[in-house]
């Protein structure tokens, strides 16, 4: 508590001590087991493990999604676990954007809107959210399908506007639940190449999955077993060197 | 904060892109709504209809009775049997009250009429040419008894309208005989329909001057007398000056009952509006109805949507504005829903009035108000409660719920 917040400037996240339990029955799960981690600004880091090594509670923990029974989660320079629901709220939406695996659009809004959803929950004007909209949309390459409701576009469009809506408030923490997990390797690997290229552009991405080809692709890799992290190397590759998968 | 308008347009847009949902929300709160204005906008048009037929009577007429019963707050005794009988000359004997303007004896009866070997039963009336004043009943042929008060009255008679077109049908009625019973009396004037009125169709009864109508129905009492005052302020007084008098006349005591119009009216006022007001309580459940169904659409569009939840407030929503959408949906579906059920409803009440004319069918402010506001209200309160469970939800399990991890 006493260490300095000077050094935050280039450390976007660092994690303390923290432990996260849940009551399955009458068993305790220990998920999350004396995490220590930081994490500077412009990372590319994924966290692998077995199923139930606690690696989605960590994700959900670092999108303030969760709140550790211990410890501290200090993001963009502060202690985010004693804050309230509300400051939270506020805190996820202009710090972190999420995928998810099963894209979570909102079903009855449009692509357009359903990326513009963060932005008017920012209470954002509207002039100013078609502004910001414009780029993104052409640069997802979903010019034409902007209108369409998410039943209407394929598995890898849906990702992309889920990216869409996760980068368009400018978060400069990525969090990505399994971005594949649902989709073919053509359009998976499309959807890796957009997430790699927003991360050369300076974003904090970090990527959950238990599928090594993803995994290996960053250069910092966490292991995960049993709620702690067994292993955190950090590896010489370019990745954008080598063909997306 | 999200922008109000945004707020608005997101809501919309759930509202019109759940047709069934929203369908069946609106259906029970207009049904309920219009349970509401609908039935208190025939029982207020039915209570004024019979307060107009009441108020025909006069402000200044007090009604005196035979008998003395005590009435606390109830109706008055309209059928009071007195011991002793009020005789014509009690009658009469008021009119030496000062205040007193005008007054009109009434017996009252059925009897056989018959013309020319045609007969029939009818409502008969013994009074005198004041009642007609009083009452203040028209004429369409001939005019009211000629006989001079205190005179011994002429054998004549007044005809209601319906009477007359029912006796003699197209033929002259003026002038001709009738008999009553075993009297004969000559039609000196018809009376032009005027409607029923403190309880006597008028159009169908056969008017004599009081004292013939005494022996007809060979009686010493009168049924009724009204009692014309002057200053319409001075009921009070002129009640007690009454009963004085004809407790005077009786012996020191006093067995009569009089009537004023207000109490009267009050009192069938009383009754036609806790009708009223019990058929619009009635009406209220099915509201409450709606609101109970409003919350369980609420619930299970809570339970439906608990992925899109957990999404918004992953999106950066808080707690309080993902409250704030649902109760605003709620509230916006009880709404519209309760102003589509009050147009029908008035719709309704327009083709009704156009069927009955003469009754005055119209859904009080209030009622209307009221059904609205309560339906906002349980817009409100049926949806808090759904509305807290979704904001309460942790996004992360909100967010499984759909992603079945």
């Amino acid at each position: 508590m006493t260490e300095a917040t000077t050094e935050t400037n280039t450390e976007a996240i660092r994690v303390r001590g923290v432990h996260r339990r849940f009551q399955l029955g009458d068993q305790t799960v220990h998920a999350l087991n004396d995490i220590n981690l930081d994490i500077t600004q412009g990372e590319y880091i994924s966290v692998m493990g077995p199923s139930g090594s606690g690696k989605s509670t960590l994700l959900n923990m670092l999108g303030l999604l969760d709140v550790p029974d211990e410890g501290q989660y200090w993001l963009a320079g502060k202690d985010t676990v004693p804050m309230s629901e509300e400051e939270r709220a506020g805190y996820r939406r202009d710090h972190i954007g999420f995928v998810f695996q099963s894209y979570h659009l909102v079903p009855r809004l449009s692509a357009r809107e359903n990326m513009e959803l963060p932005m008017v929950l920012a209470g954002i004007p509207p002039a100013e959210r078609r502004k910001r909209l414009e780029p993104v949309i052409n640069r997802l390459g979903l010019t034409e399908r902007a209108g369409h409701k998410p039943e209407q576009l394929s598995g890898g469009q849906r990702q992309r506007v889920a990216i869409g809506r996760a980068i368009i408030m400018q978060a400069p923490l990525l969090l990505a639940d399994e971005p594949t997990g649902n989709l073919d390797t053509h359009s998976g690997a499309d959807v890796v190449e957009l997430l790699e290229e927003l991360n050369a552009q300076g974003i904090t991405l970090i990527v959950v999955t238990h599928g090594m080809a993803l995994g290996q692709r960053a250069k910092r890799r966490l292991r995960m077993v049993d709620g702690a992290i067994v292993s955190d190397d950090t590896f010489a590759i370019i990745p954008s060197e080598e063909p997306a998968l | 904060m999200i922008r109000l308008q945004d707020h608005f347009t997101f809501t919309l847009r759930s509202v019109t892109r759940q047709r069934f949902r929203t369908t069946m929300q609106l259906v029970a709160m207009a049904i309920g709504v219009l349970a509401v204005v609908l039935l208190t906008g025939i029982g207020e048009g039915g209570r004024r209809f019979v307060m107009a037929e009441f108020a025909s009577l006069g402000n200044d007429v007090l009604v005196m009775l035979p008998g003395r019963k005590e009435t606390t707050g109830g109706l008055p005794p309209l059928t009071g049997e007195g011991t002793r009988d009020i005789t014509l000359n009690d009658a009469q004997s008021l009119m030496r009250i000062s205040g007193v303007e005008r007054i009109a004896p009434i017996v009252v009866g059925t009897s056989r009429l018959s013309i020319s070997g045609l007969s029939r039963d009818s409502l008969v009336l013994g009074t005198t040419q004041d009642f007609f004043n009083i009452r203040d009943l028209a004429f369409s042929q001939g005019q009211a008894f000629t006989t001079r008060q205190g005179s011994r009255s002429r054998a004549e008679c007044i005809l209601g309208a319906t009477l007359r077109d029912e006796l003699f049908g197209p033929k002259r009625a003026l002038g001709q005989w009738i008999n009553v019973a075993d009297y004969r009396c000559r039609v000196t004037g018809v009376l032009t329909d005027s409607g029923t009125g403190f309880g006597f169709d008028m159009s169908n009864a056969l008017m004599l001057p009081v004292d013939n109508a005494m022996q007809i129905f060979n009686t010493e009492g009168l049924f009724r007398v009204m009692i014309q005052i002057e200053n319409i302020d001075a009921v009070p007084a002129m009640t007690t000056a009454v009963e004085q008098q004809m407790t005077l006349r009786h012996d020191g005591q006093l067995d009569i009952t009089i009537v004023t119009p207000d109490s009267l009216l009050s009192a069938f006022n009383n009754v036609l509006l806790v009708m009223t007001f019990a058929v619009a309580g009635i009406a209220a459940i099915s509201l409450l109805v709606a609101g109970v169904l409003i919350m369980n659409m609420t619930l299970i569009g809570v339970a439906q949507r608990r992925a899109e939840i957990g999404l918004l407030k992953a999106l950066g929503a808080s707690s309080k504005e993902v409250r704030l959408l649902f109760i605003t949906e709620a509230t916006l579906l009880a709404t519209s829903g309760a102003v589509l059920g009050m147009l029908i409803a008035e719709v309704i009440l327009l083709g009704l009035r156009v069927k009955f004319p003469e009754v005055p069918f119209a859904t009080p402010v209030w009622a209307s108000a009221s059904a609205i506001g309560i339906s906002a209200v349980a817009g409100v309160l049926f949806s808090w409660i759904p509305a807290q469970k979704a904001a309460k939800l942790p996004p992360v399990l909100a967010l499984q719920a759909q992603a079945g991890k």
